[in-house]
């Protein structure tokens, strides 16, 4: 009796188990033999819906399908890293053109075919979609910081550093707890004539460390002075900096075009300005470029490539991409378009000065002494000693 | 009953075989060979009449298996292994990608315009040249001039070959994507390839792989890059091209954590902290989280239910959230400690090495003591009152009660949770990250390790920062941890055992 029970349930399992088996099985049969192509593409989750009607009309025109997936921001150079060896990671990721050392040393990313297009793109965008001499990113946005100014505070743009701190109270964002943020800081540093890298015609020579040249210590004295005046404050986070220029309390405002959204919802009548040098050249800010990399291991290449340089490197896509995402589009021509929007051809303005970010992994050396050492001597430390020693430390990092 | 087993074993072995049929279609065989295996197991289990404690342990051993032994278990390997930076995937990958960054165009060269052709020897190319003629080519045979049909100055179909259009390129467009055809009998000019299947452009390789000898060569230097064994292809110099691939590598990690002297030193300071910072949190938390306990026990005392709840509030916000707040509130110059309580001092509550750590201590006592208030409380209204009554009656003082009788059976409970405290803290990640992220970092040192850098927060650094990913070496780290924190519970474990003789 309790035998024949069990041989029944087996039974019932086994036609459960056929059956679901069969339901799946017909369910994937359908999705295999549709014959389209599909494209993978991870998007940044706050720019997905800017490229959503242009994947749309990209599948109307080819007939291949675009299929976004919205990843977090912070997330998807290292899942994209760690899935792209499996072969189930996107054909096609979005990112910034700093991650390019990091992803080309990893093998994860191959080079698209950009040159015949050099002059159609802003010099600063090409040469960031640029690593060791070949092409692994399709510009299609550039940031860069700039000085907002709330214009009720100060109508008039100030020529120089003086002019402005004289003019109204004056705010950058540092990292908190003794670190200084050297990103927003580097303008200034430029304007000293000490960049982090000399370059030569293929882009930065990282071997050519310029950080601790004369001008890198002439900057540390000027910083030593602003954190004695209390101009440049390692604990004013951002947070504070924002709350300070919402509240009218600042009148200037380094930062990028990520926080005039804020600003202008506020009610503050903004200006873009350009970055006043403290010292002899022009301040250079880094500019973010911000495009697609193809997955050496994608399966679509061709479909890919398509995609990416015959469709998202043509002037209507980027202008499109404008009217939905209002970040400065890296083709000039989609610039100029773009020049209708003033703050936008503010920072483009601004942005002609920029210099890309250095994408070597010696960067990574730099980063990780940087702002410690600016913030040392924002706090006091003796400017020449802790400069030269972040020279030494970053020379010794990228030789170790 | 039966009916509800029959049903969910069903569910179980339903999935069980889709999961083996996909597993076998990708010709994963181990993990189907597993899946097999325990679903049969699972199976037998539930049929059979002998296995009766097996029926309630399983699920539970299944998941342990699946979330606690598997995890500990890939950790302890890539601990052995060079995975990070350069080194992510297999050597064919590698190889791939060398390959791929090394083609460089020809400079000057001119984009072809391209329509790919299909003869029965295979794919070949019909390209236009920007002067408007026509070449013909094959991966065997180099560019020929043509006559061709042209459609808007474009070559579209040649005699004896048959055009592809875009949609039969994008069915084979990993050949299309692969397809080389020479641009002259003299291949150093270079080859033709089209990325897009519509424009051709001529490539020269930076490298050349010879895979009978293995070797790389880089064809402007005639450098000979070598596989030796390390995960990449090294020069004779020792220059390494990278990427490399993923190779298992004993104890190369173990050894450079304690062998380096950039690593072992801040990896002892830090270890000896972690356990500073463990033990004075146990120990802080604990006696506070008694010492409320005991005062909130007094029952004269009046709205004691309403203490209570606002002692257990700090444990009600997630810890990560009051940690990112304390963290803004103990801002040196404009965090509400100094700006409001202290009237405007500028104390570095967390710039100074000595003072973050205390404010790290602090902060943890204030999120950790409600839980222990809770327990503590537990603990203590389950402690008989005849036995407080009889050491009263026998001239106990209160101090003597407490010491000699309270305290002694609050530990029997108490002992495993300020155990299982103590592991907890030991990898309080979210504390640190969120509160101090390590900091302040010590400018003189040569690594990332700051003075509240715990050695997970380290870890974390080690694997997740920075260009220069070092997952090997972050695995062997958490491998040491481990180690620490099993060798530290067992040997607390085995303490605590007298205290149940107690009961």
């Amino acid at each position: 009796m309790v035998k024949s029970r069990s041989l029944m349930a087996a039974g019932a399992i086994a036609t459960t188990a056929v059956l679901a088996l069969v339901g799946c099985s017909s369910a994937d049969g359908g999705a295999d033999d549709a014959e389209t192509t599909t494209l993978t593409v991870w998007v940044d989750a706050e720019r997905v819906d800017a490229l959503k009607d242009v994947a749309k009309a990209y599948e109307d025109k080819t007939d291949i399908k675009v299929d976004l997936v919205s990843k977090a921001n912070a997330e998807i150079k290292d899942d994209f890293t760690q899935q792209a060896p499996t072969g189930k990671g996107p054909d096609i990721v979005m990112g910034a053109h700093d991650w390019l050392g990091e992803l080309v040393t990893n093998g994860v990313v191959a080079p698209i075919e950009l040159a015949d297009k050099q002059d159609e793109f802003l010099e600063v965008a090409y040469e960031a979609a640029t690593y060791e001499g070949q092409q692994y990113l399709l510009p299609y946005g550039v940031e860069n910081i700039a000085v907002l100014r709330n214009t009720e505070l100060v109508p008039e743009a100030k020529a120089t550093f003086d002019e402005m701190l004289a003019a109204g109270t004056f705010v950058v964002e540092s990292d908190g707890s003794g670190l200084a943020n050297p990103y927003h800081l580097y303008p200034f540093q430029t304007a000293f004539g000490a960049p982090v890298f000399g370059s030569d015609e293929n882009g930065y020579d990282t071997t050519d460390l310029q950080l601790g040249n004369e001008g890198g210590l002439a900057f540390a004295q000027w910083l030593a002075a602003q954190g004695a005046a209390g101009v440049i404050d390692t604990e004013l986070t951002g947070d504070i900096a924002k709350e300070r220029f919402l509240s009218g309390d600042a009148a200037f405002w380094l930062t990028g075009p990520w926080n005039v959204g804020v600003a202008v919802d506020a009610g503050i009548d903004v200006a873009v300005d350009p970055i006043p040098t403290p010292g002899t050249e022009a301040a250079q800010p880094f500019a973010g470029v911000k495009g697609f990399l193809l997955n050496e291991q994608s399966k679509n290449k061709v479909a890919a490539n398509d995609f990416l340089v015959n469709y998202l490197g043509t002037v209507e896509v980027q202008n499109a991409l404008f009217d939905s995402g209002k970040v400065l589009p890296a083709l000039k021509e989609s610039a100029d378009y773009a020049a209708s929007d003033e703050i936008v051809a503010g920072f483009r303005e601004v942005g002609a000065d920029a210099v890309p970010m250095p994408a070597a992994p010696a960067m990574g050396a730099v980063w990780e002494f940087w702002g410690i050492a600016e913030g040392a001597i924002l706090n006091g430390e003796d400017p020449v000693a802790t400069w030269q020693k972040l020279a030494a430390d970053v020379e010794a990092a990228i030789a170790g | 009953m039966i009916l509800l087993k029959i049903v969910a074993l069903g569910i179980v072995d339903a999935i069980a075989v889709y999961a083996l049929f996909v597993l076998v279609l990708s010709d994963e065989w181990l993990v189907a060979g597993i899946v097999a295996v325990v679903t049969i197991a699972v199976n037998w289990i539930y049929f059979s009449h002998r296995a009766l404690p097996a029926k309630y342990l399983t699920p539970g051993v299944l998941f342990l298996l699946v979330f606690q032994v598997f995890v500990v278990g890939y950790t302890a390997y890539v601990g052995f292994t060079n995975y990070g930076t350069g080194h992510n995937s297999d050597k064919a990958q590698a190889v791939q990608a060398l390959m791929s960054s090394a083609r460089e165009r020809v400079p000057d060269s001119e984009t072809y315009k391209v329509t790919v052709v299909e003869s029965l020897q295979g794919l070949g190319m019909l390209v236009t040249d920007p002067e408007g003629d026509a070449y013909l080519g094959a991966p065997d045979s180099p560019l020929e001039r043509v006559d061709a049909v042209m459609e808007g100055g474009v070559a579209v179909a040649v005699d004896g070959w048959t055009s592809l259009s875009f949609s039969d390129v994008l069915k084979r467009q990993s050949e299309v994507f692969d397809l080389e055809v020479p641009f002259s009998s003299d291949l150093n000019e270079g080859v033709l390839r089209t990325a897009d299947g519509s424009s051709a452009n001529i490539y020269t390789s930076r490298l050349v792989y010879d895979d009978v000898a293995d070797t790389m060569t880089n064809t402007a230097t005639g450098e000979v890059f070598a596989d030796t064994g390390e995960g990449a292809f090294v020069s004779e110099s020792g220059e390494e091209l990278l990427p490399g691939w993923r190779i298992t590598v004993g104890f190369d990690n173990f050894a450079r954590a304690f062998g380096e002297e950039s690593i072992r030193d801040p990896l002892i300071s830090v270890t000896l902290w972690t356990i500073v910072f463990a033990l004075l949190s146990v120990a802080s938390t604990f006696f506070l989280g008694l010492f409320l306990a005991i005062v909130f026990n007094y029952k004269r005392m009046r709205g004691r239910k309403f203490y209570r709840i606002v002692m257990i509030l700090p444990y009600a916000f997630p810890a990560f959230l009051s940690a990112l707040i304390w963290s803004g509130m103990l801002s040196e110059r404009y965090g509400f400690v100094n700006q409001v309580l202290l009237g405007g001092a500028e104390i570095p509550w967390l710039t100074d090495p000595l003072l973050a750590k205390f404010s790290v201590l602090f902060v943890n006592l204030w999120l950790g003591f409600p839980y222990m208030f809770l327990i503590a409380t537990g603990a203590l209204q389950a402690i008989p009152d005849d036995v407080v009554e009889a050491a009263t009656v026998d001239g106990a003082k209160p101090w003597q009660v407490f010491r000699l009788i309270k305290l002694p059976l609050l530990l029997v409970t108490m002992a495993p949770i300020l155990i299982s405290s103590f592991a907890f803290n030991f990898n309080n990640f979210n504390l640190i990250y969120m509160l101090t992220g390590g900091g302040p970092r010590d400018a003189s040192a040569a690594v990332n390790v700051g003075a509240t850098d715990i050695l997970i927060s380290m870890v974390y650094k080690v694997a997740f920062t920075g260009q220069f990913r070092d997952y090997g070496l972050a695995s062997a780290f958490t491998i040491i941890i481990f180690i620490l924190v099993a060798v530290i519970s067992i040997v607390s474990f085995r303490k605590t055992r007298m205290l149940e003789d107690l009961n």
